[in-house]
C-alpha cells in the first residue's frame, strides 16, 4: 500500500517536475499536517532520512477534510492522477525547490524509493508489529492448549542387557520399516498389569459377632442317694437296764411323774374323751325332717291295676320278686259277698295271681291261674321261679314260671308286639297276650287243710324238717319245704320232694286227682309232676280249734333276711330230689323250733313245733308255751323284725304290739286304740325302729319307736281309696325303697320311700336294742310290782274278806289293780316326760348303762 | 426298785391301760410291759414329739416346762409324762365303750 502511495506521490511529483525538473513539487506542510502524516521536521524526517512515504489515500482524505486549507490542495490534481499508491515525500532541508518539502513523483525516484521504501517499510513494520489484541477470543485458551502440540517431555530410555549376557558381544543392526512384515512398526498398547486404577469403592460385608455366647452342657451327674437304710434301735443290755432301774434318779423320777399319770388316767375314767358331744347332737337333725319340708314321706310312684282281672276283686297278698327288680305279684280274691260260692267248683271267673313289672305299668306281665282264691303266697327263696300259694279250699298250690321269667326280666313285654303303651288295645289281644301259667302241683285234698290256708312260708335252705318233726340239716341248700297254717287249726309242713318210700299206693289216688284236674291243659313242663299224684304234708301240728292260727312267723323262714340271698343258679330238678331217710340226716339241736302265731281269737301263742314224746311214746300235739290275749279280734300280722330275730310285730284290728321272744309276760310295746281299724303292719327294711301300719280308712301310719312310742311319727292320709289290705316294703337299691300298698278294690300302689324314712339314724340298731331291753325291764318290773301288789292286797284284805264279801274283795282287788295300773301308766308318762326334758330319753345311751330311775326299791 | 415295780403294776392294772414304757432321755426304753418291737417303735417315735413339745413350751415361756403330754387318736390315747432328765413313762390307754 505504501509503495503505491509512494508511487502516487512520486508521480505527482514528477508532474510537477515537468514544470520543474521531473515532477518535483514543493510543498509547505504545516506543522499540523506534519504531525498528521508523521513527517515532522527534524523529527520523523531528517536530513539523513528525508524520504517519507505517504499514502495517497491519506492525502486524499486529508484534502477532502480540510479542502482548501489542506496543504496538499495544490497537488490535488496530481495526486489524483498519480497512479501509484504511495508518494514520496522528501524533506528538503535546504529548500532547494522552494519549500521545505517536496513530493517526488519521478519514476527514478520511484525506483530509488522503492528500495528505500522497502527498507523503510520493513523498519516500519518492524516498528509496527501488530500488538496482540486483548479482545475476547472465541476459543478458550484451554482448547488452544489442548490443540496445541507441545513437546512432550523427553524420554530417557536406558537399555541394559540381561545379566546373563553381560560381557558377550553385542550386535547391533538397523531396522527398517520396509523390512518389517507389515511395512510398519508398531508398538501396540497392552494392558498394563500394574494396576493403575485406583480402587475407589469396594463392597464389604460386616458381621457382628457377639462377644458372649451361651452354651450348655449336661453332665450325667448321679447324685448319691440312699437306696437302703437299715437301722436297728439302740437298746440297753440287760445289765444296763438293771443298773438304771436301781439308780436313785429313777426313783426320784418315778416319784415325781407317776402321780401325774395316775391323775390323767383317772380323768380318763371320769369322762370319756372319745365322745364328741356335738356330733351326738346331730342325730336329731339328720333323722327328722326340718319343719317346712314336704309332709309326705311316701311319694306315689306307680299304680298297677289290671282291668280285666281286678274287677270286683280285692288283693289278699302282695309279694315282691326276690331277684328281679321291679316285679311284684298280687293275689286276687273275691270279695266277701262272693265267698259263699263253693270254691271247689271252678267258678265262672278263675282266680289269678297277677304279676306286674315296673317296666310296663299298664298291663300285667303274667297271670298265674289257680283253682280257687289264693289268700297267701310266697316266692321260693332259693328258686324264685317257684311260687307256693295257699288256696281258699285248703290246698297248697305250686307254680313254676321258669318259662316266663324272660318276660319278666327283659324289656320285651309279654306277648304283644304292637303298641302296648297305648290304651287302645283289644281285650282279646290282651287276653291272648298276657301269658297264663297254670299251677304245677296241688296238694292232696284229703290230706290238706280242711279250711282255707291263711299263711304260708318257705323254710330257709339251711334247715329242713324230717317227717318225724325234727329239724335236720339240709345239705342240698335249697328251699324245699313249706309251712302252712289254716283256719282248721292245723299247721302243716310240706316238702317238695318225693319221699323215698311212698306210703300209699299211688294208683288209686292218682286217678282221682287226674279227674279233678283234667279241666286245664298242661302246656308247660311241670317240674312238680311227681307231686301231683299225691302231695301230703310232711308233718302236722293240730291245735284242734283251741287256737286257730291265722298268721305265724318262724325263725326259720326267710322273711326278708338279707343272708339268704345266695340263690343257686341251676334250678334243681325237683322230681329227682328225694327226701333222704331220717337216719341219714343230722339233727340240728340249736335250731329255734319255737315260733309265734296269731290266732283267730286274737291270741298270740308261742309254741314249739318240735315234737316231743310223752310217757307212752306217742306223739302228742304240743301245747303253747305262751298264750296271751293281746288282740281282741283276729290277728292280721305276725312279723319278725328284719334286724332283730327276737322282736315280733303283731297287729290286730285294734292295737298292734311288739313282742320279744323269750319274754313271756307280754308285749313290750302295745299301742293305744287310735280309732281306726288296723289292717296290716310291716317293718321297715332299712330302719330298725320304723314300721308301717295300714288302716281300714286307707291311711298309712309311720311309727318310729325311738322318737315317739305313743303316736305315729307320720300319718299319710288316704293313700288308697279304700281299705288297705296288704303292705310290703322292698329295697330295690341303696337309694330306692318302695312300699307296695294294696287295697280292697284290687289296685296296687307303689310308693317310694323318701330318704328320711329309709335312712337309718345314728346307731339306730344299738338304740333299738337298748330300747327293747329297757322295755323288757319295764315289763318285768311292772309284772313284779303287780304280783307284789296283788299279793299284798290279798294278804291285807284276806282277813276282812274271808267271810263278808268275797266279791267285794275281788272287786277291791280288781279296783286296786286298776288303780295301780292307772298309777303305773301315769308314772310311766311322767317318767317319759321327765326323761325327755332331761334329754335322756332313749337317745345317747353311752352314759347310762343302767337306768338309775328304775332302781327304786 | 420295788417302788417302781409296784407303781408300774398299779398303772398297768388300771382300766383301759394297754401298756407302760419307761424310756431314758435318749429314747432308749428301760422298762416296758409291751413286746419288744412295739416298745422300740413307740420309743423312737415319741422321742422327737416330746422334744418338740418341750421346746415349744419353753420357748413360749422359759420359766415354764412340759409336765404332761397326751396324744389322743381315734382308737386310743398315748400319755407321756416327761421327767427332768428322762422323758419318762408312756401309757397307752384305750377308749371306753361309747
Amino acid at each position: 500500500m505504501a509503495p503505491k502511495k509512494q508511487r502516487r506521490s512520486r508521480s505527482a511529483a514528477r508532474r510537477q517536475e515537468k514544470s520543474q525538473p521531473h515532477c518535483i513539487y514543493p510543498l509547505a506542510l504545516t506543522s499540523a499536517t506534519q504531525e498528521l502524516f508523521e513527517c515532522r521536521a527534524d523529527e520523523d524526517v531528517t536530513r539523513d532520512r528525508p524520504y517519507k512515504l505517504l499514502r495517497k489515500h491519506a492525502i486524499i482524505q486529508d484534502i477532502k477534510t480540510r479542502a482548501a486549507v489542506s496543504d496538499f490542495s495544490p497537488v490535488e490534481q496530481i495526486l489524483l492522477d498519480y497512479a501509484e499508491e504511495e508518494i514520496l515525500l522528501v524533506f528538503d532541508n535546504d529548500s532547494a525547490f522552494g519549500q521545505s518539502f517536496y513530493l517526488d513523483l519521478t519514476p527514478e525516484a520511484k525506483h530509488r524509493l522503492t528500495k528505500l521504501h522497502d527498507s523503510e517499510l520493513f523498519e516500519d513494520e518492524m516498528r509496527k508489529t501488530p500488538e496482540p489484541k486483548n479482545s475476547t477470543s472465541f476459543i478458550t485458551e484451554k482448547e488452544i492448549e489442548q490443540e496445541s502440540v507441545k513437546e512432550r517431555e523427553k524420554l530417557r530410555l536406558k537399555f541394559s542387557r540381561l545379566q546373563v549376557e553381560l560381557g558377550t558381544p553385542v550386535s547391533l543392526s538397523d531396522y527398517n520399516v520396509a523390512d518389517s512384515k507389515h511395512n510398519y512398526v508398531e508398538f501396540p498398547s497392552y494392558q498394563d498389569n500394574r494396576s493403575f486404577i485406583k480402587v475407589m469403592q469396594r463392597d464389604c460385608g460386616i458381621q457382628a459377632v457377639s462377644r458372649l455366647q451361651s452354651d450348655a452342657t449336661q453332665t450325667a451327674w448321679k447324685p448319691k442317694k440312699n437306696d437302703f437304710t437299715q437301722y436297728s434301735p439302740q437298746e440297753f443290755s440287760q445289765e444296763e437296764k438293771e443298773a438304771i432301774i436301781q439308780s436313785e434318779s429313777l426313783k426320784n423320777f418315778s416319784k415325781s411323774v407317776i402321780p401325774r399319770v395316775l391323775c390323767a388316767l383317772q380323768q380318763q375314767e371320769i369322762g370319756d374323751v372319745f365322745v364328741d358331744d356335738f356330733e351326738a347332737l346331730g342325730t336329731a337333725a339328720d333323722a327328722g325332717d326340718l319343719p317346712g319340708q314336704t309332709s309326705d314321706l311316701l311319694v306315689f310312684h306307680k299304680g298297677f291295676t289290671d282291668k280285666m282281672h281286678t274287677k270286683d276283686r280285692k288283693i289278699s297278698c302282695v309279694n315282691w320278686h326276690p331277684t328281679i327288680p321291679g316285679v311284684i305279684a298280687v293275689a286276687l280274691t273275691t270279695k266277701k259277698g262272693e265267698e259263699l260260692i263253693d270254691s271247689a267248683v271252678f267258678g265262672s271267673r278263675p282266680s289269678y295271681i297277677v304279676v306286674y313289672s315296673f317296666s310296663f305299668p299298664t298291663n300285667s306281665q303274667l297271670l298265674l291261674r289257680s283253682p280257687g282264691d289264693i289268700l297267701c303266697f310266697e316266692f321260693c327263696p332259693s328258686n324264685p321261679n317257684v311260687i307256693a300259694g295257699g288256696c281258699i279250699n285248703g290246698q297248697v298250690v305250686l307254680w313254676d314260671i321258669s318259662a316266663y321269667v324272660t318276660c319278666l326280666q327283659g324289656t320285651q313285654p309279654s306277648g304283644t308286639h304292637s303298641s302296648d303303651n297305648k290304651d287302645t288295645f283289644n281285650f282279646d289281644e290282651k287276653k291272648a297276650g298276657t301269658p297264663t301259667v297254670d299251677f304245677s302241683a296241688m296238694s292232696d285234698i284229703k290230706a290238706t287243710h280242711k279250711a282255707r290256708i291263711t299263711d304260708i312260708h318257705w323254710l330257709l335252705p339251711s334247715v329242713q324238717v324230717s317227717s318225724a318233726g325234727v329239724p335236720v340239716e339240709n345239705t342240698s341248700n335249697i328251699s324245699v319245704q313249706i309251712v302252712t297254717c289254716g283256719l282248721d287249726g292245723t299247721i302243716m309242713f310240706w316238702d317238695l320232694r318225693v319221699p323215698t318210700v311212698p306210703e300209699q299206693p299211688l294208683a288209686a289216688t292218682k286217678q282221682e286227682v287226674d279227674q279233678r284236674t283234667t279241666g286245664t291243659s298242661w302246656s308247660v313242663p311241670q317240674p312238680f309232676k311227681h307231686l301231683r299224684s299225691t302231695w301230703k304234708p310232711l308233718f302236722k301240728m293240730d291245735f284242734s280249734d283251741e287256737h286257730v292260727p291265722v298268721k305265724f312267723s318262724m325263725d326259720l323262714c326267710t322273711c326278708h333276711r338279707n343272708t339268704a340271698k345266695e340263690l343257686s343258679e341251676n334250678q334243681p330238678d325237683y322230681s329227682q330230689l328225694r327226701i333222704p331217710p331220717a337216719n341219714e340226716m343230722r339233727v340240728l339241736e340249736d335250731v329255734n323250733t319255737r315260733f309265734y302265731a296269731g290266732t283267730e281269737d286274737g291270741e298270740i301263742i308261742y309254741i314249739d313245733w318240735k315234737v316231743g314224746k310223752d310217757e307212752s311214746g306217742q306223739q302228742f300235739s304240743p301245747k303253747p308255751l305262751v298264750c296271751v290275749r293281746a288282740h281282741l279280734m283276729m290277728v292280721n300280722t305276725v312279723q319278725r323284725s328284719p334286724f332283730f330275730q327276737d322282736i315280733i310285730l303283731t297287729s290286730g284290728p285294734l292295737h298292734f304290739a311288739i313282742w320279744k321272744e323269750g319274754v313271756t309276760e307280754g308285749p313290750l310295746v302295745k299301742s293305744q286304740w287310735s280309732g281306726d281299724e288296723i289292717t296290716m303292719g310291716c317293718w321297715s327294711l332299712s330302719r330298725p325302729a320304723v314300721f308301717f301300719i295300714g288302716k281300714a280308712n286307707g291311711c298309712l301310719e309311720v311309727w318310729n319307736l325311738l322318737e315317739n312310742g305313743v303316736k305315729p311319727v307320720h300319718v299319710q292320709m288316704h293313700i288308697t281309696s279304700s281299705r288297705i289290705t296288704c303292705l310290703k316294703p322292698w329295697a330295690m337299691s341303696l337309694r330306692k325303697h318302695f312300699l307296695a300298698v294294696t287295697n280292697d278294690l284290687g289296685s296296687l300302689r307303689i310308693f317310694e320311700i323318701l330318704r328320711t324314712l329309709y335312712h337309718p339314724s345314728k346307731n339306730e340298731l344299738s338304740r333299738m336294742e337298748k330300747y327293747f331291753e329297757m322295755e323288757t325291764d319295764y315289763l318285768r318290773f311292772w309284772q313284779d310290782k303287780e304280783k307284789l301288789w296283788s299279793k299284798e292286797k290279798k294278804v291285807a284284805e284276806k282277813p276282812e274278806q274271808k267271810n263278808v264279801e268275797p266279791s267285794r274283795s275281788i272287786k277291791s282287788v280288781s279296783t286296786a289293780e286298776e288303780q295301780e295300773l292307772k298309777k303305773y301308766n301315769d308314772f310311766k308318762m311322767f317318767e317319759e316326760s321327765i326323761l325327755k326334758e332331761m334329754g335322756l330319753w332313749p337317745s345317747a345311751g353311752s352314759k347310762n348303762t343302767s337306768n338309775p330311775i328304775h332302781k327304786m326299791d | 426298785m420295788a417302788d417302781v415295780e409296784e407303781t408300774l403294776k398299779r398303772i398297768q392294772s388300771q382300766k383301759g391301760v394297754q401298756g407302760v414304757i419307761i424310756v431314758n432321755s435318749e429314747g432308749i426304753p428301760i422298762k416296758t410291759t409291751l413286746d419288744n418291737t412295739s416298745t422300740v417303735q413307740y420309743a423312737g417315735l415319741i422321742q422327737q414329739l416330746v422334744l418338740m413339745a418341750r421346746s415349744t413350751v419353753r420357748e413360749l415361756d422359759p420359766q415354764n416346762d412340759l409336765t404332761f403330754l397326751r396324744v389322743r387318736s381315734k382308737k386310743n390315747e398315748i400319755m407321756i409324762a416327761p421327767g427332768e432328765g428322762r422323758p419318762g413313762t408312756k401309757v397307752r390307754a384305750s377308749p371306753q365303750k361309747c
